[in-house]
């Protein structure tokens, strides 16, 4: 379909802005600070704007559209009434520097969501600020710093601890905050190989960062024994939230022995992910470190008074400006008081589902650890892609013919040719048959028919796009008619690069 | 208990699938968990409400703020009350757009991903720039990713950021700059902007310079001037630019600047009590392979038509990990799209115009205070966009809680973050204040000033 750009006529708009009759024409810019060339933006009238957006739409493919089960993303139903409350003018047109005595139902909300969370996490204190799960890190890692910074001990802590089933956002986060990554082994059951881990904590290690259960969906038999041996080595833990969904109810991070986490509102708690964001990562701390939690804190001043607190000496200061991002907060609460303690029974579905649909498949593809899963489980397409030339790629493009979104694919790392399944507890047992059904004929059609899959997909808009010549010659912009005589002649790569493709 | 409205199954869906996977009960697949990590007692949290009750509740905490169709408000300092038109609504409302993941899977997500290169292309054409990310999370962070970029592109151990820079820009470029092992210096301004000579001695040896255009309050930097003064001293020159000046203002690609970056809430987002809204990060294309975040790219499916694929993931920390450029996955997206949506609705003659407007009645307030209320303009002599300081003559804080009360918020209280400026309001005008607002504010500030 055309862009936005090629729909363009000059002379036409969509607006019409308020005209003050009354006015004096603008003051004269400086010369050097005057704008010479207007930025090309699309001219279209308004109804030319609907409509490409729309059609934009039907070319995309959300939870509301259908199945989603991509693994460690937690796709479940985003309720209307979020959007409903967020849009309120009473939050949407607040202005963040708002004087406290104008913003009390905004800070009152946002306290009762800290007091939530706290009580899920099991932890004492929560800051709402972090924009996402890895900012959330970023922020968890700059309090483990402050943390031994006042201690004396930061010259000596320099390494963080991480398992090789991590999300490459944690290894990210350690260098973004100066510190040094200690991969650790993954054992024959899924869990971290502790023994590999022995070797490697000691008086050097400032952090665990640990994803509990993993982004294999196991839950790690040994988390005693882990939080034993960092807490004895003066260690901290901090847990990726990312997985939060098996367990609210059931085991809380901090009764893991975690003392830092971040909790991923658009996942677990119902903020629509919007194609890409916005997210919210708020972290929960124990008490030794709230002291240094970013600014301003948001209390309650007693009598049913709630205000920003910036007398914090120990800070690390701010992450991101303002209080956070509010309309995830306005979405999550609304989420969070629609199920209150009934909690459990979303992680209690959301386990019973992903192990239904293990249940299901575990025969048709090769199962790299053969437990119980949690809210999500790992496949792998080791033995279609060896007897057949079937990739998990090509298992992930041929699902989509099937009307569903693929899983996750080639994470984590561990897993050869992985396929990585989160049902989340939205979902009907038909819908889940349905995707098993799917599932099962692709492994059928890989021995019968491989072309179909390796030709997938077959139904949607595009057919499979080569990621390798975009990233060869890169055109991240358009070219206003410039540079489309360049790309004639231009070979086409057929291969794919295989890249992970989830969380 | 009632079934949950969230939950599909029922009590036989349930008993069937326990069947399938063989076990007896719910509880027995959490087995594995060790007794002494198990909660073994109910969630404390308030009873489950319905979606009535929860509407009903929450929304009275939606009425006890005093928001911009309560008050009259001159709020800005860095989130401003700019018309959002109904059509963004509507756009990112689209449960297609809504409720999709990060794009992924190319061939499920190319409404998506063409919406991100045309929103790509937009920022690039304002900024003049060559490149543009999908997004990163608000102003603030994208300028410490701009340090980090600086960073490894110079090997320099420090970044400049004038004080006349957001205060919240710089409280996290502060706060990320620890973890970057990167110094953070000031430079003071000089009567309401930031002198070149004394700007090129403090970016010796700087990684970067972070300015902006038009900085907090209000004012025209002489921003090629400190530009070419960055770029003299070996540093890579950031404009932090508000996307609303960039019909009247030069873009910032124009007058060198190797990055161009900033808040993109008034173009398309409310203000929303801080979040969720977009930055935007923009380079020169030799700065491609070192940018942060996700970034679209034009390619050709299997039978030769055009298509987009997120690109250039070997940046990326899905792929780098510990190398990565960020540690950035999930961004703005949705709130981008409200941006490319809202800049199609202005157009680029529509841009202009909305520049102008905000210009003429910043020009006509900063009149008419003076004239009206007796207040005086702090940096008489600098040329201003949409927003000016004015002394007060008596603590601003004192003077917003008393216009307050009369239903009008003048604008921001600049003691809050500059020490000596107790006295000082910046006043922010959009296209939204009409001159009679402004002339109310006007006698409100006589009755509270006087």
């Amino acid at each position: 379909m055309k862009l936005i750009y090629e729909r363009s006529q000059a002379g036409r708009r969509a607006s019409a802005l308020p005209r003050y009759e009354q006015l004096p024409s603008p003051p004269e810019l400086p010369e050097d600070l005057r704008r010479h060339e207007p930025p090309r933006l699309p001219e279209v009238p308004e109804f030319e704007l609907v409509r490409h957006f729309t059609e934009l739409s039907t070319r995309n493919f959300g939870v509301d559209t259908g199945f989603y089960p991509l693994g460690s993303c937690t796709m479940k139903y985003n309720p209307r009434i979020n959007e409903r409350l967020a849009a309120l003018p009473g939050f949407a047109r607040l202005h963040p520097l708002q004087e406290e005595d104008g913003a009390q139902g905004a800070l009152e909300l946002m306290w009762r969501l800290q007091e939530i969370l706290a009580e899920v996490t099991g932890l004492d204190a929560v800051s709402l600020q972090p924009a996402a799960g890895s900012q959330g890190e970023l922020t968890g890692l700059l309090l483990v710093r402050a943390y031994f910074a006042a201690r004396g001990e930061s010259e000596q802590r320099r390494k963080v601890v991480i398992p090789d089933t991590a999300h490459g956002t944690n290894p990210a986060s350690v260098t973004m905050a100066g510190y040094e990554l200690t991969p650790v082994r993954t054992d024959a059951r899924g869990n971290i190989d502790v023994d590999d881990l022995r070797g490697k904590v000691d008086e050097h290690t400032a952090a665990l960062m640990l994803t509990n259960p993993s982004t294999l969906g196991l839950f790690d038999e040994n988390i005693e024994e882990i939080g034993r041996i960092f807490h004895g080595a003066g260690a901290l833990m901090y847990y990726d939230g990312a997985n939060l969904n098996a367990v609210c109810g059931i085991s809380r991070p901090g009764d893991m022995g975690f003392d830092i986490v971040h909790i991923n509102l658009h996942k677990t708690f119902s903020q629509p992910h919007g194609g890409g964001g916005p997210g919210g990562g708020p972290i929960a701390v124990r008490h030794l470190l709230e002291p240094f939690l970013p600014v301003p804190a948001v209390v309650r001043r007693g009598e049913g008074s709630f205000g920003l607190d910036y007398d914090r000496p120990q800070t690390i200061g701010k992450v991101r400006g303002y209080t956070g991002p509010f309309g995830v907060f306005v979405r999550s609460y609304a989420y969070l008081r629609m199920w209150g303690p009934r909690l459990r029974e979303m992680s209690e579905t959301a386990v019973l589902n992903a192990n239904y649909v293990l249940a299901r498949l575990k025969e048709a593809y090769d199962l790299p650890f053969d437990r119980l899963c949690m809210h999500e489980f790992v496949l792998s397409a080791r033995t279609l892609k060896r007897e057949h030339g079937c990739t998990a790629l090509d298992v992930a493009k041929r699902v989509m013919d099937y009307g569903f979104h693929p899983p996750t694919i080639y994470f984590p790392l561990i897993v050869p040719e992985a396929l990585m399944i989160e049902p989340t507890e939205t979902e009907a047992k038909e819908t889940l048959d349905a995707f098993c059904d799917a599932m099962l004929a692709i492994a059928r059609e890989a021995a019968e028919q491989p072309e179909l899959l390796k030709e997938a997909p077959h139904h949607r808009p595009v057919s499979r796009l080569d990621e390798v010549r975009a990233a060869k010659r890169p055109v991240v912009k358009y070219g206003f008619g410039e540079q489309q005589a360049a790309d004639e002649g231009e070979s086409r790569v057929a291969a794919a690069a295989e890249a992970p493709k989830g969380a | 208990m009632t079934q949950h409205p969230f939950v599909a199954l029922t009590d036989s869906d349930r008993e069937e699938m326990l069947e399938a996977i063989g076990v007896g009960t719910v509880d027995e697949l959490f087995n594995e968990l060790p007794e002494a990590v198990r909660l073994g007692r109910e969630l404390d949290l308030e009873a489950a409400l319905s979606e009535q009750e929860v509407f009903e509740h929450v929304a009275g905490l939606a009425q006890r703020n005093a928001d911009a169709s309560r008050e009259l408000s001159f709020l800005g300092a860095g989130m401003y009350d700019h018309y959002v038109p109904a059509v963004v609504d509507a756009i990112l409302q689209r449960g297609e757009l809504l409720t999709a993941y990060t794009p992924y899977q190319p061939e499920m997500s190319q409404g998506i991903l063409q919406a991100i290169f045309e929103y790509q292309t937009a920022i690039c054409e304002l900024t003049g720039m060559d490149v543009s990310n999908a997004s990163g999370y608000d102003g603030t962070s994208v300028a410490a990713d701009a340090c980090y970029v600086a960073k490894h592109t110079t090997g320099r151990g420090k970044v400049v950021v004038t004080e006349a820079t957001n205060p919240q820009v710089r409280q996290v470029v502060k706060t990320y700059a620890a973890g970057f092992g990167l110094e953070v210096v000031e430079v003071p301004h000089r009567d309401g902007t930031t002198d070149p000579d004394e700007l090129e001695r403090a970016a010796t040896d700087a990684a970067a310079v972070i300015i902006q255009q038009p900085n907090f309050f209000g004012c025209l930097e002489p921003a090629p001037d400190l530009v070419a003064a960055a770029a003299e001293a070996g540093a890579l020159p950031v404009a932090h630019v508000d996307l609303l000046s960039l019909g009247v203002l030069e873009a910032p690609g124009r007058y060198g600047a190797a990055l161009a970056l900033g808040e993109g809430q008034a173009a398309g987002n409310f203000t929303s009590f801080g979040g969720p809204h977009y930055g935007f990060l923009a380079a020169r294309e030799e700065f491609i392979r070192r940018m942060p975040g996700r970034i679209v790219g034009e390619t050709v499916d299997a039978a030769g038509e055009r298509g987009y694929v997120l690109t250039l993931q070997t940046r990326e920390q899905h792929i780098r990990r510990e190398k990565a450029t960020s540690n950035i996955t999930t961004n703005q997206t949705l709130l981008a799209l409200g941006g490319l949506v809202y800049l199609t609705w202005l157009g680029p003659q529509g841009l202009r115009e909305l520049g102008e407007t905000c210009l003429s009645l910043a020009a006509y307030a900063k009149q008419r205070l003076e004239e009206r209320a007796g207040v005086k303009a702090v940096f008489a002599e600098q040329a201003t966009f949409k927003e000016f300081a004015v002394h007060v003559g008596r603590n601003a804080r004192e003077v917003v809680a008393a216009a307050r009360e009369r239903g009008v918020h003048p604008g921001y209280a600049l003691g809050r973050d500059y020490q000596g400026m107790d006295d000082v309001l910046l006043v922010a005008v959009t296209e939204r204040r009409t001159p009679e607002e402004i002339d109310r504010l006007a006698d409100v500030l006589a009755e509270v000033t006087g």
